[in-house]
């Protein structure tokens, strides 16, 4: 009898293999005779009227898409990875950013692109700051005034944010709803215990700089508490005020601003003023979102107070809204995401629409601000939230940080990013992590970092 | 010539049984082997959305592996994590087995005590691995528990020193395979006539002679299987440390093996390197096999 059953089981696992590997093949075959007449309709930049009913959207996270859920017209959720608007289906990719995972994803599905059926197209990809020019000034992308984006419609937004997705000939190839200056976000109980006052002008007096900073760290270790969670946390801070790319004429450059980030960082390690050397969105990163992980600060932007430290959650600082927000020591932005058009989309008006719906649209970004917290990329709207304080942050204590955002937004300079530098920045936190914990001399980290490059990008060189 | 022509027919049906194995061989097994080979003469990667290649570059793929010096590090950081594991998974194994196939002992519930060693192979090594991650992290069960007790003051960073790395990649490898190395030792074990054991029982040997004397010497050609087939496996060693490390072989790369370096290449599409990295990785596997088989064979002539 076991045999019969076992039998059975087998034979029809074996028959199920057989009839899916069957409807593999059909799927295939119907896609090669679509794509013909799909490249057609993409030369033409998809004339509105016959638009595809599938729209793809990669991306690395769910921000995007609780951001179209709750306030694109017309988006229902069928489940976690799709939904619909209209009768369009709108199936979402999500591949995590970390060890360029993301990218290596999308970069095999728009090689690909040509030969996909219609319905497999990628419609719209997410990119971020550190490898938006990657895929700018490659022809992946459509500029979005070929799907009727005027200057008119986006002449709000904040100038970095379209800059910085401008291809060497002019063509803007990609809009975000949110703009990124980082803040410092410090524990105002820690405040209050150390420095006596959680005021945020107080507060800023004892970040002013890097050597107050690092005289507030003392303090801070003689009460208990780490002046950041991990070293990795002030990286951002650094590496965005570089005077330099990482890679220049093909060689990798380490910047004298990241050198100062490793100095400081190994002295505040051998003084125990760090709680970890382990990497951002680890778990030793984010206890100090709770009140037992004793963490002065962190550095971050809007959508990080919102999106990352654990708002949601009962318990958290964020949750009691106990975080306040200081300029900090210096100016710096961090991520940010922008929506692209894929070329050879076959849902060009729908794309062009979520594109003005929630990044030109003022309704519907207020609309962000105060649901989400975030700091949304319009340029007047915001500076007249500032002044509000119905949009202040909840995670804050009731502060409204967003004119210190808009002041961020005007200084943000992101001239010197390069397509290598999500590879670059990740390579160089794991090699100095080595030195930070002593298992190598600065020289030899430094070392480990660039063969690791060569190896990532070997059209690069190191010396 | 009829009784002839029968040996022919049954010949044929011994090719065609044999038809399965021969096509996956090739197709997974041979065109793989020799396209690599043909890979590695070509530079051939893609940076961010350009291809670069196929240009033929004959050897400059070797001279690079050769010359950046990276080769024999992850070589060497490989063999001493195997070994790390091998060691004590083949004593461990070794006594296991004796223990389970000697008659005097009677052992109850042998069945159960198999399978139970038998299971942490049946884990999946990247789950393992996750799950080592996880226990042995700083602010994980493991240092809670050290602390709580007091055998330690302030956690222990597992993950930041070189031989606590090592040496939880060689244990967790010898936790999965020592199972595995038991059931096939045990099948050894029984193979032998227990007729020889009797023997040696009645001219007065002890346990421990018998098992050097006896059991040891007639187990050769399954421990130089045993030995082969781990080495080997233990050159391929990639999941655990890749899992346990994020991919970094951390610190400074010292827990990084051969295999998880081809990955760092393959993460640029860079088939030539890749290519080059493996053909050097199919010699010293086989120079290090050649090795294992002449050391443990040479010896039975004495």
């Amino acid at each position: 009898m076991k045999k019969k059953v076992l039998g059975l089981l087998l034979s029809t696992t074996m028959l199920a293999g057989m009839l899916t590997a069957c409807g593999g093949n059909n799927n295939s075959g119907a896609a090669t005779t679509d794509t013909s007449s799909a490249d057609g309709a993409a030369a033409t930049t998809a004339a509105a009227g016959d638009e595809g009913k599938v729209l793809n959207i990669y991306c690395w996270n769910d921000e995007f898409q609780r951001r179209v859920k709750d306030h694109y017209p017309g988006y229902t959720e069928t489940d976690a990875t799709s939904g619909t608007i209209g009768d369009v289906t709108v199936k979402w990719n999500i591949t995590p950013n970390q060890d360029n995972a993301y990218q290596n994803n999308l970069d095999e599905a728009l090689l690909k692109q040509g030969d996909a059926s219609a319905d497999d197209k990628i419609d719209i990809f997410l990119v971020e700051a550190d490898y938006a020019l990657k895929y700018v000034d490659a022809d992946v992308t459509v500029p979005v005034a070929d799907l009727g984006i005027t200057d008119a419609d986006i002449a709000n937004q904040y100038k970095y944010t379209q800059d910085v997705m401008t291809d060497s000939n002019g063509a803007l190839k990609g809009l975000s709803w949110q703009g990124c200056p980082g803040v410092l976000i410090y524990n105002r109980e820690a405040a209050k215990e150390v420095l006596g006052s959680d005021d945020p002008a107080e507060v800023q007096k004892s970040v002013a700089d890097w050597d107050t900073f690092l005289k507030t760290a003392e303090q801070m270790k003689a009460k208990g508490y780490s002046m950041t969670a991990t070293t990795n946390d002030a990286y951002r801070v650094f590496s965005n005020n570089v005077s330099g790319k990482w890679v220049q004429n093909g060689k990798v450059v380490v910047d004298p601003s990241i050198m100062k980030w490793v100095e400081m960082s190994k002295a505040m390690v051998d003084a125990g003023e760090v709680g970890s050397t382990s990497d951002l969105w680890s778990d030793d990163w984010s206890k100090g979102f709770y009140p037992d992980g004793k963490v002065f600060c962190y550095f971050g932007p809007a959508w990080m107070i919102n999106f990352s430290m654990a708002a949601d959650k009962e318990g958290s600082i964020a949750n009691a809204g106990g975080w306040g927000a200081t300029e900090g020591p210096q100016g710096f932005f961090w991520g940010g995401t922008w929506i692209c058009a894929a070329a050879g989309t076959d849902n060009a008006s729908l794309v062009a629409d979520i594109m003005k719906q929630l990044t030109t649209n003022k309704d519907i970004m207020l609309d962000i601000v105060s649901a989400d917290s975030d700091f949304v990329n319009n340029k007047p709207a915001m500076e007249e939230a500032a002044t509000k304080d119905e949009f202040a942050f909840a995670p804050l204590g009731g502060q409204n940080p967003l004119a210190m955002f808009c002041n961020g937004a005007e200084k943000c300079d992101l001239s010197n990013q390069c397509e290598y530098d999500q590879g670059c920045n990740e390579e160089f936190q794991k090699a100095m992590k080595n030195y930070f914990d002593g298992n190598a001399s600065l020289d030899d980290a430094l070392a480990m970092f660039n063969s690791a490059i060569v190896e990532k990008y070997p059209d690069v060189t190191a010396e | 010539m009829k009784k002839n022509s029968k040996v022919v027919s049954y010949n044929k049906w011994g090719y065609i049984f044999l038809i399965p194995f021969v096509l996956v061989y090739l197709v997974f097994q041979m065109i793989p082997l020799v396209s690599t080979i043909y890979n590695s003469f070509f530079e051939n990667y893609r940076s961010g959305l350009k291809q670069i290649g196929p240009n033929f570059n004959g050897l400059q793929n070797y001279v690079t592996i050769i010359t950046n010096g990276d080769l024999p590090t992850y070589l060497k950081n490989t063999l001493i994590m195997w070994i790390l594991g091998f060691v004590p998974q083949i004593i461990l194994s070794l006594l296991l087995g004796a223990w389970f196939t000697d008659p005097s002992l009677r052992l109850k519930a042998q069945g159960f005590f198999k399978t139970v060693i038998y299971l942490p192979n049946l884990i999946m090594a990247s789950a393992f691995a996750m799950l080592f991650f996880t226990l042995f992290s700083n602010s994980g069960p493991i240092n809670s528990i050290l602390v709580q007790i007091g055998v330690l003051e302030t956690p222990y960073q597992f993950m930041a020193h070189i031989w606590s790395v090592r040496g939880l990649v060689a244990f967790m490898n010898c936790l999965m395979w020592f199972g595995n190395t038991t059931i096939l030792l045990m099948a050894g074990m029984m193979g032998i006539d227990p007729s020889l054991f009797e023997a040696a029982q009645v001219d007065g040997a002890t346990a421990t002679q018998i098992f050097y004397k006896v059991t040891l010497p007639l187990l050769k050609p399954i421990l130089i299987y045993v030995m082969i087939t781990s080495l080997i496996g233990g050159l391929q060693m990639f999941d655990v440390p890749q899992i346990l490390t994020n991919g970094t072989g951390d610190p400074m790369r010292s827990s990084m093996t051969l295999i998880m370096y081809l990955n760092k290449h393959l993460f640029s599409k860079n088939y030539g390197l890749g290519g080059a990295l493996s053909v050097f990785m199919f010699i010293i596997t086989g120079i290090l096999s050649m090795v294992v088989f002449k050391f443990t064979t040479g010896e039975d002539k004495d």
